[in-house]
């Protein structure tokens, strides 16, 4: 085996696994967190349990490689098939511990833009949009986002808010009517950025194998705080590995180009 | 289907479509749409995986109201970013919402309540750029959003409307309240009373790329070979071209493709109820 043994992607899936306590309610959403699902449950948290905003419940992994959570065997197995609202509904209870929002921008207080970048009027790009990601945003206890670790995406700060994190600092959520705690981490291509408890600005905490603060300070458009005890992200385990080749036999998402 | 989409989708209708998320997806629809040059659409749905994209780039569309437009696992929609970055083909009006707003929106407009408060949307600019969202009293109001005509893709109906669906729902059954009409495209729990359905058009395999829970898993490789092709506007119109405009209709279009590997083979089916009375 090589040195890189594990693509960024698999270490990213391992690392937001990891964020997933035993017993929670976890909001998996999309791509990459539906794998970290997964791991999680069949490693550390067997009594972790998966919400899909589209409607459904599960308790254990799916049976085979989910494209999209609506794939069949993600419907297979699950303990309650219902509609949108009655997920949200239990979101905007506060019952959900954990959520994932994909990112496409986020800055230094963890405010996620997935909708425009320039003017929205006239956008120099448009994005997607939220899909569930402000709800989550909003009304999750914690959540956590992954994206590719580059200066156009960690910018000082988004232009558009789509999904707010911290807002303008600490303190923030709680004057504006916010339910939930904000994120947690933000867990990239190069490393891992978390929050000081009660909300606030990024700080570098973890740096994955094979990279430096250096590095990742120079790939950050902010002046990037440093934690005191920054420390390397641990690699996957033979396990990890082993359980996301299992859900995503092909690569689709983990060892895409 | 044709006759479905002539009757009661009319020029500037409002629609709803792809409302169980990523399931489901009213493709064949969608593409009648398309065929037919219907215009100045308004699209309503949570997500709709590449079906918004392409009404967009067919130029059908004058305005969106959704929470996303894109490709779920390919990204970025081309022909959404054409028209709302360059106006092409068109000039396109985007309402942005989340996927917990569209479904209040629908909501609001089925119980003919003028809004409804929620708690989502609080600091996100969505509620600034979005005229039918308003913060009042630290609360967000989302103003009622009612098609004129929601299409639904379900596994079974019968000819008098009544319909079962199975699988997550996501926000059906509140577009098919709010809408003025319903048109269901077969492949029962009945979702909805049949004095809201307009028609039921038996459309087999209608929602191709989409999974459909029991019957077709997602095609995913179509869904990578439209992302790539449609990464350009000429190469956009050639696949429309190929799918669509050169096809008569959704046989035809299954007739071009080898949809064995996608078929559904573990059959899993429930526990019957008892609605025994006496």
């Amino acid at each position: 085996m090589s040195e890189a043994a594990y693509t960024a992607q698999e270490l990213m899936v391992a690392v937001a696994a990891r964020e997933i306590r035993d017993g929670e309610l976890v909001f998996a959403g999309m791509r990459l967190p539906v794998l970290a699902y997964g791991v999680a449950r069949s490693t550390h948290a067997p009594g972790a349990r998966a919400l899909y905003e589209l409607g459904l419940l599960r308790d254990q992994p799916p049976a085979g490689f989910l494209g999209t959570m609506g794939d069949p065997p993600n419907v297979a197995g699950a303990l309650w098939a219902t509609r949108l609202s009655n997920v949200m509904a239990l979101m905007a209870q506060g019952e959900v511990d954990l959520g994932f929002i994909g990112g496409a921008e986020v800055d230094r207080f963890g405010n996620l833009n997935t909708s425009y970048v320039g003017d929205p009027r006239r956008p120099r790009t448009k994005l997607p949009g939220s899909g569930g990601g402000a709800d989550i945003a909003i009304l999750s206890r914690r959540w956590v986002t992954l994206m590719a670790h580059e200066p156009r995406r960690l910018v000082e700060r988004v232009s558009y808010v789509t999904s707010p994190g911290h807002g303008d600092g600490e303190g923030w959520r709680q004057r504006h009517g916010l339910l939930g705690g904000g994120p947690a981490a933000i867990v990239t291509t190069l490393a891992v950025l978390r929050f000081p408890a009660g909300g606030g600005e990024a700080f570098l905490a973890t740096v994955h194998p094979g990279h430096t603060v250096e590095e990742v300070r120079a790939a950050t458009g902010w002046d990037l705080r440093v934690a005191p005890d920054v420390a390397e992200t641990p690699a996957p385990t033979a396990e990890e590995l082993a359980h996301i080749r299992r859900l995503d036999p092909d690569g689709f998402w983990t060892r895409r180009g | 289907m044709a006759e479905a989409v002539a009757r009661f989708v009319p020029d500037g209708a409002t629609v709803a479509m792809g409302t169980a998320l990523e399931p489901a997806i009213p493709f064949a629809a969608g593409h009648e749409l398309i065929r037919q040059g219907r215009r100045d659409l308004t699209l309503v749905g949570p997500i709709s995986d590449s079906l918004f994209d392409q009404l967009v780039g067919a130029g059908c569309v004058a305005r969106i109201c959704a929470a996303w437009v894109g490709n779920v696992s390919e990204g970025l929609g081309h022909c959404y970013r054409r028209a709302t970055e360059r106006d092409e083909p068109r000039p396109i009006e985007v309402r942005d919402h989340s996927n917990f707003s569209i479904s209040l929106a629908l909501w609001a407009a089925a119980w003919g309540s003028p809004y409804l408060p929620t708690r989502t949307l609080l600091g996100s600019d969505i509620v600034t750029t979005n005229p039918d969202l308003v913060l009042a009293d630290g609360a967000v109001l989302v103003r009622p959003v009612a098609p004129d005509v929601t299409i639904l893709h379900v596994q079974r109906a019968d000819a008098g409307g009544h319909a079962h669906a199975w699988g997550p729902l996501g926000i059906s059954e509140e577009a098919g309240l709010a809408a003025r009409r319903v048109i269901l495209s077969d492949p029962n729990r009945v979702l909805l009373p049949e004095s809201k359905v307009a028609a039921v058009v038996h459309e087999p395999g209608g929602a191709h790329p989409a999974p459909l829970q029991g019957h077709w898993r997602r095609d995913h490789a179509f869904h990578r070979a439209y992302a790539e092709r449609s990464r350009t506007a000429e190469g956009y119109r050639a696949w429309l071209d190929e799918w669509v405009l050169s096809v008569p209709d959704r046989a035809a279009y299954l007739a071009r493709l080898d949809l064995e590997p996608l078929r559904v083979r573990r059959r899993l089916p429930s526990v019957p109820v008892d609605y025994g009375d006496e």
